[in-house]
């Protein structure tokens, strides 16, 4: 039982590592002692399952993002077309008043842990339509989001590396601790 | 003055001579100005005629001119694909007339009447369904007219006591400013809290 005991540090360690010690330390001990905060902060930003919520031309570069040059599904995302199924919210585009009731019912039938990108200028505060009498001047006047991402639209760069801001977040966040 | 359109403007302005239709042409496009109250007689002729023959309605819109005797201009736009010549129709209309609806005429006139209504606030007589088509379904005012303000007078939000998305009255952090040549590199005069710069 030689390493019994050791937790295993997740957070310094890169996927292949990991995998790697969870599979020797199954098949040595039987068993696997890991703090329940890291191991849910992993499975989480693992496995974002983002809502597609493309309302304009932001949209257009959110699906560049999932395509092949850029490949979401690598870090775990793939688009869900139910709130039931998803984790993360996307608001990609222009947020009118029309349509922000029907995203704040859509964002609360997303199952909690939840979070929200808001991306390109419209969704972070109106951009170019903050003046217009018909468009939310943010969605975060309708939803908390967790990560900005800047553009007008955002490249698919720009999205991907949202989205690995949130992963962090997420790993950073603990679920069950409360106390230091 | 050799337009191909010559003939057909010379046919209508022959044609609807008792509707003091006036016809113009510019820019190699056939306008023609009438009367609200032949609207419906004129629309009827460009889509029967077998020289016009304009069984497509293409748009209708609205253009207003505030300081103006009648306030609003209604613009139809025809297409006639047997001959492909298009023809654009004015009608001068009066705040608050009554224009009739040409949708049974063309069916396409359903919800470009329902546009022009909720832009403009023209009302459609005989229309089967005038509701607002693209604002808001609590919204107020008609945006395309010269009077209303760019920015509205509502704007909505998420109420955390009330758990629902509710309006309230603008409240605009930064005014809308005017740009000119020499203050556009220029930022606002209104400084963020805790910004010192």
């Amino acid at each position: 039982m030689g390493e019994r005991g050791t937790s295993l540090d997740l957070k310094n360690l890169t996927q292949d590592q990991l995998m790697q010690r969870v599979r020797d330390t199954v098949e040595t001990e039987g068993f696997l002692v890991a703090s329940l905060d890291q191991l849910a902060a992993w499975a989480q930003s693992g496995s974002l399952w983002p809502l597609t919520f493309g309302l304009a031309c932001c949209a257009v570069e959110m699906m560049q993002c999932a395509g092949s040059r850029f490949d979401l599904d690598r870090l775990g995302c793939v688009f869900r077309g139910s709130p039931r199924q998803a984790d993360v919210m996307i608001v990609a585009g222009t947020l009118t008043n029309k349509m922000a009731p029907a995203l704040r019912r859509v964002y609360d039938q997303m199952a909690n842990p939840k979070w929200v990108i808001s991306m390109g200028s419209c969704a972070n505060g109106g951009g170019y339509y903050h003046y217009s009498y018909s468009v939310v001047r943010g969605c975060d006047q309708i939803v908390p989001v967790d990560v900005y991402v800047p553009g007008c639209p955002p490249t698919a760069e720009a999205l991907l590396y949202g989205i690995m801001v949130l992963q962090q977040r997420i790993r950073g966040t603990n679920t069950v601790k409360k106390k230091q | 003055m050799n337009s191909p359109l010559e003939p057909l403007k010379n046919h209508i302005d022959l044609s609807l001579q008792s509707l003091r239709v006036t016809t113009l042409i510019e820019k190699e496009e056939l306008t023609l100005y009438g009367a609200l109250p032949h609207l419906e007689s004129i629309i009827h002729f460009l889509r029967e005629d077998s020289t016009c023959w304009c069984r497509q309605l293409v748009d209708i819109c609205a253009v207003d001119y505030p300081e103006r005797s009648p306030r609003f201009d209604a613009v139809y736009h025809f297409l006639s694909l047997s001959y492909n010549h298009r023809i654009r129709l004015i009608v001068g209309v009066e705040e608050g007339a009554l224009v009739p609806s040409v949708g049974h005429f063309f069916r396409s006139a359903d919800w470009f009447e329902r546009e022009v209504y909720d832009m403009f606030g023209i009302p459609f007589k005989n229309h089967t369904d005038l509701r607002r088509i693209l604002t808001d379904y609590t919204f107020e005012g008609h945006p395309l007219r010269k009077d209303f303000p760019l920015t509205g007078f509502t704007e909505v939000h998420y109420c955390d006591t009330q758990e629902r998305v509710m309006t309230r009255p603008v409240h605009l952090q930064d005014p809308l400013r005017d740009y000119t040549y020499d203050n556009s590199w220029l930022g606002s005069e209104k400084k963020a809290e805790g910004d010192n710069q």
